[in-house]
């Protein structure tokens, strides 16, 4: 054993004496340095937003793409280590498409929450395995409505109506608050997401970034999009005029 | 005096070999109505040309919203509708709600498809959903599905074809469907040799399931239909006196 720590910390299948599993901490520790990734539940739909952060300037815009596509109805979006978000994303792919074959109809939200949470459970339960170190937003609509899930790197899922996950998570978190979720349509949501995540950039820690937003609503035909080119543009100029303003006061 | 009674002396029985294989030369239906479905069938099984049961159960349970007409091979179409029961009930649990009747179907249409080599059976399924209604799906011989406002299957359906384009009207009500199923398995009988016994009937909607039965001589006489009348055997050995010319009944 080296010079310090307890030793508790090695392995994803050794409990501390007070009950913790620390290598699973560890991975939350991955996801609450990460980009701040928001979603919320409006009345017709899901948005979800991302802050992308730009490790170099050289990088081709667009890339890198931290908001997935799972099937027709649900979407990803990830803040944590990108690889493993990937690897989440495909696992959950071929959930959906095993589910609708099977039983003829889109996998409902709840039960790909459920099924992704297990997927991330099982890699704490191995000694060989490393947990993921990755929380994933989950959004989706099916035949129940909109739903909204995070999942944990400890393989843990909750159903939210707002949620936020990564460094900002806590100021996006109050600003969520605030809003008016069930009177809010999407079309209005992207606004406020976008204006969230200008809001918690940190300008002096991180230089640039780069706003990714994808929605699951009545507009998109209860289809996961990226939310349309003219919409964006609008949105970001909302947030960026609501910064200045703020700036101003 | 009375001939021996032993059946094997009857050239007809002689012909059948009686460990053929039970199917069910049949006549099932299912019809839509404002509200819900009418499923309906004979109760005849044979092995070849002997009755094998005269008061089969054709319609069978799958779930406590989804029912399943069963046609072609006894023996197939049970295995298969027994998986199919197992299944929806896992499926029942993971999801905790009742499952659609398009997954019922789905789960049908994988199990024909999948094991259409082995498999002799046409089925029919019926059942309500608090999503899509009263729904009727047909799952014919090689495994492809149909959903459709009605369905007639077994070798008493071609019979009755015409009468159904003709007489089944968008929007009956629950007393008109019914009516119009029991007529149509009471004509199936009188013309289908493979057809015959009772006529049973399923009626699910929102409100639950409902369960019918028409015994054979319930059921109205068609063209050169014979009245019902005492065993040849009793007519006879009544005496010399009423014994009927040979080849007068």
């Amino acid at each position: 054993m080296s010079s310090i720590g307890t030793g508790y910390d090695l392995s994803v299948t050794t409990f501390s004496p007070d009950g913790r599993v620390f290598q699973i901490e560890y991975a939350g520790k991955a996801v609450d340095n990460s980009g701040t990734v928001v979603g919320i539940k409006c009345k017709d739909g899901i948005v979800l937003g991302v802050e992308k952060l730009i490790s170099s300037k050289m990088m081709l815009a667009g890339s890198n793409r931290r908001i997935h596509s799972v099937h027709r109805h649900s979407g990803m979006a990830v803040s944590g280590l990108a690889a493993d978000g990937r690897q989440i994303v495909a696992r959950a792919k071929s959930e959906a498409t095993n589910y609708e074959r099977i039983y003829g109809e889109p996998i409902p939200v709840k039960e790909l929450a459920d099924r992704v949470a297990s997927y991330v459970h099982l890699c704490t339960l191995y000694w060989w395995l490393r947990p993921f170190g990755c929380g994933i937003i989950l959004g989706g609509y099916d035949r129940d409505g909109p739903q909204l899930y995070i999942v944990e790197p400890s393989g843990v899922s909750y159903r939210y109506f707002g949620a936020a996950i990564g460094k900002g998570r806590q100021a996006a978190k109050t600003e969520i608050e605030k809003l008016k979720l069930s009177e809010l349509t999407c079309r209005q949501g992207v606004i406020e997401v976008a204006k969230i995540i200008y809001g918690v950039h940190d300008e002096a820690k991180d230089k640039a970034f780069e706003l990714e937003l994808s929605w699951v609503c009545e507009e998109s035909n209860r289809q996961h999009q990226k939310v349309p080119e003219d919409l964006l543009e609008a949105a970001k100029a909302a947030a960026q005029a609501a910064l200045e303003e703020m700036d101003a006061d | 005096m009375a001939p021996p009674l032993a059946q094997w002396s009857n050239p007809l029985a002689m012909d059948s070999d009686l460990n053929d294989p039970h199917s069910m030369g049949t006549t099932i239906i299912g019809v839509t109505y404002e509200g819900g479905v009418v499923l309906g069938a004979d109760s005849r099984t044979s092995t070849g040309m002997y009755v094998a049961n005269r008061a089969s159960d054709k319609i069978t349970q799958l779930t406590d919203n989804v029912y399943v007409c069963r046609s072609g091979s006894a023996a197939d179409s049970q295995i298969v509708s027994d998986y199919v029961r197992y299944f929806l009930h896992q499926h029942t649990i993971q999801l905790g709600q009742p499952a659609t009747v398009k997954v019922a179907a789905n789960l049908l249409r994988l199990f024909s498809y999948q094991n259409k080599n082995m498999l002799q059976t046409g089925l029919i399924v019926g059942g309500w959903d608090k999503y899509e209604g009263g729904q009727i799906y047909s799952i014919p011989l090689g495994g492809t599905i149909l959903r459709q406002p009605f369905t007639i299957g077994g070798s008493g359906s071609s019979y009755l074809y015409g009468f159904f384009d003709q007489e089944w009207k968008e929007g009956m009500s629950k007393d008109e469907a019914e009516k119009l199923v029991v007529k149509a398995v009471s004509l199936a009988i009188a013309r289908d040799g493979a057809s015959g016994g009772v006529v049973r009937t399923v009626i699910i909607n929102g409100d639950g399931v409902r369960r019918n039965f028409y015994s054979g001589d319930s059921l109205p006489l068609w063209h050169e239909e014979l009245e019902p009348r005492n065993s040849l055997l009793d007519i006879l050995s009544a005496g010399p006196a009423n014994t009927p010319e040979p080849m007068s009944i």
